[in-house]
Order: C-alpha cells, then sequence, then structure tokens
C-alpha cells in the first residue's frame, strides 16, 4: 500500500449543548492512503459529518471538545494551532459538502470564488490564479468555463455548482478530499457524471478521499475500503467486498438486507430492523445496537464490545460475531451476483 | 364501497393527453413563456395496481400526480375516473372523487399540522366527508392507528413527538382513513434512511393487499420502484417516453433514455460491474423544450429526423410502449 495520509484514531467529539454533554462521535477509527477511497456509510445522524468536520476542526471551538487522535502525515491536528490548521485546510486537505450553494458566496461570481481561494492558498498572481480557475473548470467538464466563470452560484444547475465546488476544493491540489454525500442532492445521472469526475481527478492527482455517503450503491461503485457508523461508533471496518457479501456485523446486514435491489428476487419481502436509532442522550451502557440486535444477550447489554481485528483486511465492534457469522445465513448480494 | 363494482379489466384510472403548462412572467407581471411541465401524458391504472413514475427531478411526476388527484387544474387533457372526467365534476361527485383518490406526500415533516394531535389529524379527513358518529370516528381512528403499528395511547401525542418513518406512517393513516381506491404516494421514503423505508414499503404493500389499493408511486429512486411496481411509466421533460411492466423494463428497457437512467444507479453490489451510460450535458428548459424528439439533444442515437420529428408513443410488444424513431 502507497503513503499512509490520515489516520483517525479513537476520535470522540463532544458537544456542550443546553440540554447537557453530548458525544456526537464515539469511537472512530479508520486510515485512508494515497490514492485510496474510504467509504464511510451510516443512516442520519450517526456522525458522518460531525467526522468530517472534526477532521478539518470546522466545529465551533467553543463548545466542541475532541478526544483521540486524528494524525495528517504523522502530525496530530487535533493538537495543531489555528495557523497550522489554516495551513492545512485547502493546501493538503479539501471539502465538499452536499449542498453546494452553502458553501459558495451568492454575492459572487464562480470565479471570483475560485481565483481568491487559489491566491489564498498559492503563491500566483491574480491573472495566473484566473487561468488557473479556468483550467480548473474545464477539467471538471464544464463546458465554456471562460463564460461560466462569470456567472453568479444561482445561475448555475445543482450538477453544475457541484462541479464548481469540486474546481475549487480541488484547484489547490489537495493531497487528501473528504466528500459529504456530495452526490445526494443530484439526480442518478448528474451523479454517474460527478463520480466519475472524482475517481478521475483522484487517479490524476493519486488523491487520497473520503466518501460520506449514506447510499450503500455509492459506496459499492467508487469505494476500495468501508466503514460503517452506528451512533457516533464504527462498528465495522472493511474492503468493499467482503463487506458486501459477508458482513460480520448484525447491523451491517440488517442494513444491507433492508435496500430494494436492483437486480434479482423483488418479491421478497424488505428486511426491517425493528426499533430505532436511541438519541444521544440515552446512548444504551453496552453495545449501541444492543435494544434493537436479534443476536443480544445480557453481556451486549451490559459491556460495550472494542473495534477488534476479525481478520486481515477487517475490523468489526461485535462480541459475538463470529457465532453469528459461523451460524449465518447467506447474505442477499451474493445470490443476486450469482443470478446476475 | 361502490368502487368495487368496477370490472377488473376496465382501468381504474385513465389519464388522456394531459397537459399541465405553468406561466412564467417577468417582474412587470407579464408572461413570457410558458414551463411544460407535463406535455402530454397519457396512461391508465387497474384496480390493486401499482403503477410507478418515474424520471429525473423535474421531468413533471409530481406536476403529474397532482394533477391527476385535481389539486392542480389541467391545461388540457381528461383523467376519467369511474367513466367520468374528474375535471368536469362538481358537488356531490366531486366530494366523491376527493375521498376515493388520496395522496401520500414526500415530506413527513411539513405535511402534518405541528399544533394537532395525531388523532384529531386523523378524524379530521372523517368530518370533512361526514363520515361516522363521535364516537365511530373515534374508534374507526384507533383502529387505523393500529394498523400502521401505533398503540392506542398514541392518539393524543402531537406530530413533533414522532420519527420521520412514524410520521411518514400517520400520513398513510390519514390517507387510508376514508376508504380510497387510489393513493398518489409522491416520493413518499425518498426523505427517509433505509432501516426505515423498508418498514413504510412493507407496510405500503400490506395495506395494498387488504384494501385493494391501487398506487400511483411517484418516485426518483428505481430500486424502491423496481421493488413495489407492477407497471412502470418513465418520464422525461414533461413526456411520458417508455411504459412496461417491471420486470420487463429492467431486463429490456428499450428507449435511449430509459437504458441511461439504469445504467447510472449504482448497485450496491460490487461484484457487478456494468457497462455506465454516462449522458452528456444537461436536461434542457422545460421552457423551451428541443423540437422533435425531446431527449435528442443529449440521445447517442439522434438523427436527423430526431430533431425535426416527435416521436410517437407506441406498442412494441402487449404493454410495452416506447417513443422513439429508433422502433418505428
Ligand atoms: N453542533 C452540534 N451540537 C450538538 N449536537 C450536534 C451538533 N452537530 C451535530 N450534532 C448531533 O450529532 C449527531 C451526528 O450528526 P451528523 O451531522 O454527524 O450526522 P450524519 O451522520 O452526518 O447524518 P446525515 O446523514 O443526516 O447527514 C446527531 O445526533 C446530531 O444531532
Ligand atoms: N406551481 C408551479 N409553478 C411553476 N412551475 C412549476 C410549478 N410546479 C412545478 N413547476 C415546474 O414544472 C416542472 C415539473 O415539476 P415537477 O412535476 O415538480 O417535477 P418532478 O416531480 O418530476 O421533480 C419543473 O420544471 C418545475 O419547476
Ligand atoms: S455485541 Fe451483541 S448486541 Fe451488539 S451487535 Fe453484537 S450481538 Fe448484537
Ligand atoms: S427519437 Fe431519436 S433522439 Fe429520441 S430517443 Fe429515439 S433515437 Fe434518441
Ligand atoms: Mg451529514
Ligand atoms: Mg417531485
Amino acid at each position: 500500500m502507497e503513503t499512509k495520509l490520515l489516520e483517525v484514531k479513537n476520535l470522540k467529539t463532544h458537544f456542550n449543548t443546553e440540554r447537557g454533554r453530548v458525544t456526537a462521535v464515539d469511537g472512530v477509527f479508520f486510515t485512508v492512503h494515497a490514492g485510496e477511497t474510504v467509504g464511510v456509510v451510516g443512516e442520519s445522524g450517526c456522525g458522518k459529518s460531525v467526522t468530517a468536520e472534526s477532521i478539518l476542526r470546522l466545529l465551533d471551538e467553543k463548545s466542541t471538545e475532541y478526544e483521540g487522535e486524528i494524525l495528517y502525515k504523522g502530525k496530530n491536528l487535533l493538537t495543531s494551532t489555528i495557523n497550522e490548521m489554516q495551513a492545512v485546510r485547502g493546501n493538503d486537505i479539501s471539502m465538499i459538502f452536499q449542498d453546494p450553494m452553502s458553501s459558495l458566496n451568492p454575492v459572487y461570481t464562480v470565479g471570483n470564488q475560485i481565483v481568491e481561494s487559489i491566491m489564498l492558498h498559492q503563491n500566483v498572481n491574480k491573472k495566473e490564479a484566473y487561468e488557473k480557475a479556468i483550467e480548473m473548470l474545464r477539467l471538471t467538464g464544464i463546458p465554456s468555463p471562460e463564460k461560466r466563470i462569470h456567472e453568479y452560484p444561482h445561475e448555475l444547475s445543482g450538477g453544475m455548482r457541484q462541479r464548481v465546488m469540486i474546481a475549487m476544493a480541488l484547484s489547490c491540489q489537495p493531497k487528501l478530499l473528504i466528500a459529504d454525500e456530495p452526490t445526494t442532492a443530484l439526480d442518478v445521472t448528474t451523479q454517474s457524471q460527478i463520480l466519475d469526475l472524482i475517481n478521475e481527478l483522484k487517479v490524476k492527482f493519486n488523491m487520497g478521499t473520503v466518501m460520506i455517503t449514506h447510499d450503500l450503491g455509492v459506496v459499492a461503485e467508487v469505494c476500495t475500503k468501508v466503514v460503517v457508523m452506528y451512533l457516533g461508533q464504527v462498528i465495522e471496518e472493511s474492503d468493499v467486498r467482503s463487506l458486501f457479501s459477508s458482513p460480520y456485523h448484525p447491523y451491517t446486514d440488517g442494513l444491507l438486507k433492508s435496500i430494494p435491489q436492483l437486480t434479482g428476487d423483488r418479491s421478497k419481502k424488505l428486511h426491517v430492523i425493528e426499533g430505532k436509532v436511541p438519541t444521544l442522550h440515552q446512548v444504551p451502557k453496552g453495545c449501541r445496537f444492543a435494544p434493537r440486535c436479534a443476536f443480544a444477550n445480557e453481556k451486549c447489554h451490559d459491556e460495550m464490545p472494542e473495534l477488534v481485528q476479525a481478520d486481515t483486511s477487517r475490523k468489526v465492534r461485535c462480541w459475538h460475531y463470529k457465532e453469528i457469522f459461523q451460524a449465518g445465513e447467506e447474505s442477499p448480494y451474493v445470490s443476486a451476483a450469482d443470478s446476475y | 364501497m361502490s368502487v368495487q363494482q368496477i370490472p377488473i379489466e376496465q382501468p381504474l384510472l385513465e389519464v388522456r393527453n394531459l397537459k399541465k403548462y405553468f406561466p412564467v412572467t417577468n417582474s412587470l407581471g407579464k408572461v413570457t413563456g410558458h414551463v411544460q411541465a407535463v406535455n402530454d401524458v397519457s396512461f391508465n391504472m387497474k384496480k390493486g395496481e401499482t403503477y410507478g413514475l418515474v424520471g429525473e427531478s423535474g421531468c413533471g411526476k409530481s406536476t403529474t400526480g397532482r394533477t391527476v388527484l385535481r389539486l392542480i387544474e389541467p391545461t388540457e387533457g381528461e383523467t376519467i375516473y369511474k367513466g367520468e372526467n374528474i375535471y368536469q365534476l362538481k358537488g356531490r361527485k366531486l366530494m366523491d372523487m376527493r375521498r376515493e383518490l388520496q395522496m401520500v406526500f414526500q415530506d413527513p415533516y411539513s405535511s402534518l399540522n405541528p399544533r394537532k394531535r395525531i388523532g384529531h389529524i386523523l378524524e379530521e379527513t372523517l368530518k370533512i366527508h361526514r363520515i361516522g358518529s363521535k364516537q365511530e370516528r373515534m374508534d374507526r381512528v384507533m383502529d387505523m392507528l393500529n394498523k400502521v403499528g401505533f398503540q392506542s395511547e398514541q392518539y393524543f401525542r402531537y406530530p413533533h413527538e414522532f420519527s420521520g418513518g412514524q410520521r411518514q406512517r400517520i400520513g398513510i393513516a390519514r390517507a387510508l382513513m376514508v376508504d380510497p381506491s387510489l393513493i398518489i404516494c409522491d416520493e413518499p421514503v425518498s426523505a427517509l434512511d433505509v432501516s426505515i423505508q423498508s418498514q413504510v414499503l412493507n407496510l405500503l404493500e400490506e395495506i395494498q393487499d387488504e384494501f385493494n389499493l391501487a398506487y400511483l408511486f411517484v418516485s426518483h429512486d428505481l430500486s424502491v420502484v423496481r421493488h413495489i411496481a407492477d407497471r412502470i411509466g418513465v418520464m422525461y421533460l414533461g413526456q411520458m417516453v417508455e411504459e412496461a411492466p417491471t420486470d420487463e423494463l429492467f431486463a429490456q428497457p428499450l428507449h435511449p433514455y430509459t437504458k441511461a437512467l439504469l445504467s447510472a444507479v449504482p448497485l450496491p453490489n460490487p461484484m457487478i460491474k456494468r457497462e455506465r451510460i454516462t449522458l452528456k450535458g444537461e436536461v434542457p428548459s422545460p421552457i423551451n423544450p428541443p423540437s422533435g424528439c425531446v431527449f435528442h439533444t443529449r440521445c447517442p442515437h439522434a438523427t436527423e429526423i430526431c430533431k425535426k420529428n416527435v416521436p410517437v408513443k407506441r406498442n412494441v410488444a402487449p404493454n410495452h410502449a416506447v417513443a422513439c424513431h429508433l422502433y418505428e
């Protein structure tokens, strides 16, 4: 494997709120190498965005506390100074968001914004920055970029805006890109264009990518490795193929079975994970999935399992994954692939 | 219900050449053009059937659904329900139609009045249609709450006390209160997480069997539609470009747009690698749709004739229709 870029080690992010202290992220681990795309999946509220924002320290530091380590090229970002962080953002690590409108300034042309971001991070004059901006827009597949550069964000379609965001994020040739649901707001045909684009640029710049999404299809398509989150914790980490063909964690298994498929038998009833995700104010003391898990026993309710190495490419946070897996039924994914 | 007297073979609902144009005005209020949101759409629905309408954002799915319910008036065209054009119904018959055709919305947050208790929200539709005595209405609400998986105590709760999936179940219960024959489900699970989505989809399937309901199921999510629909209509820029039974559409899509759309959906299965057809460019504006075939600006197979002549939707197999010059 190539150079290790980012290592998140037991990250915890606490918020001090009016209703008391909540821990939105409580045990996140993963590693990203250059040229690798790591997927972060999980349902709404499980802590994906907070993880991303913690890596870049974008959260309001007055009410946020971090624990653990976020090592970027070996240096802990959680103990870096504001100035050091400023240098990392944009230069080394860039981020794109689900809603490009919220991160583009509506009163400036897209050109202005890209030029400004280039000049902030690179030692170039305005003219050079301007040319670079056009080049980046062209790279992202925007037709006639020398014209588009003078337009305002609201004059562009959703797909175009996301391309502008990507152009901006990549204009400084970051080593690591964090993409938080970059295609969730887009139609599938536009999504497929944007995913292709991110893939292309990843290869071109040998970039490491963290792809945050709730869409397991996107994960299967673009990621090599994936971490699954539940209620603030990473509960499984795996290479993509193994995760889909034989998930270890009961939650991952349930999640995979509850999505309708595009191939194979469609008459089967969808799986339902009983119950609902507890709030951050009532986090179970043992395994966080125990109240909804069909395999839970007393130990599960009392003691929290750690994320352990299950085999060479996989980690899991479950007391009983071995027994469950050995007794387990076949995953629907294997059969779907066979029948194709 | 009187609905049950309709013989099986006859369509429950027939949409004929439906058009809905929205005026576009400039800052002085002068009409400068029209958004051709729905442009000559025809299809029919059988009793107890689920008809899926798919296509990308802005292609006219919701407008079609809302016009079929007469929540908005059409620009042209008819929707025949029980032998009558619903756009001409008045009085008693209009009320009956409003009761029998119900709707479930995408957003479970804004579609329920936050100041009303759940029980009252459900009772309201009965009141509007003057059904039952106070006690009968209450019993019926309790029944329905149980049916969609709630306890009777929850009658007195407010919408904000429920999660997204629960609210969506309440929306479904509300639609069911008045014994509809058809429910238009506009992206009913799009705002929900997958594990919650499966609960709601299962519920929709269960009550369909129990009440012999037809669904017009509008969604941009092709996996969800594949799971639930019996037949599917594919829309692009206000027009229906292909229509087929679900399995056939997925096994053998014919229209170049349908092919591209299906190939673009990422499969949650890393074992399957498919050829993706990536469309170039963007959906043109519905204010000035392209001449000839509306898809010609992006179609990999477009020829001269496509720019000039509008392809007519025709059957290429029983139940499988496509609007494309390649199949003429
Ligand atoms: N500033 C904050 N103060 C308090 N709690 C917060 C704050 N930001 C996020 N949270 C809580 O932290 C949890 C994780 O939120 P996060 O935004 O990371 O979820 P997510 O996984 O990105 O979800 P989604 O898929 O909906 O984007 C949620 O319970 C959220 O309500
Ligand atoms: N009330 C309205 N006034 C003007 N334009 C509208 C209105 N409702 C929808 N439209 C336009 O009609 C087209 C179809 O919209 P819609 O039916 O909502 O699409 P879909 O549900 O397929 O996403 C879009 O271009 C949309 O902007
Ligand atoms: S630790 Fe116990 S409750 Fe948690 S996932 Fe494993 S079996 Fe289920
Ligand atoms: S009619 Fe022509 S442009 Fe339209 S879909 Fe068919 S081949 Fe493509
Ligand atoms: Mg998020
Ligand atoms: Mg819609």
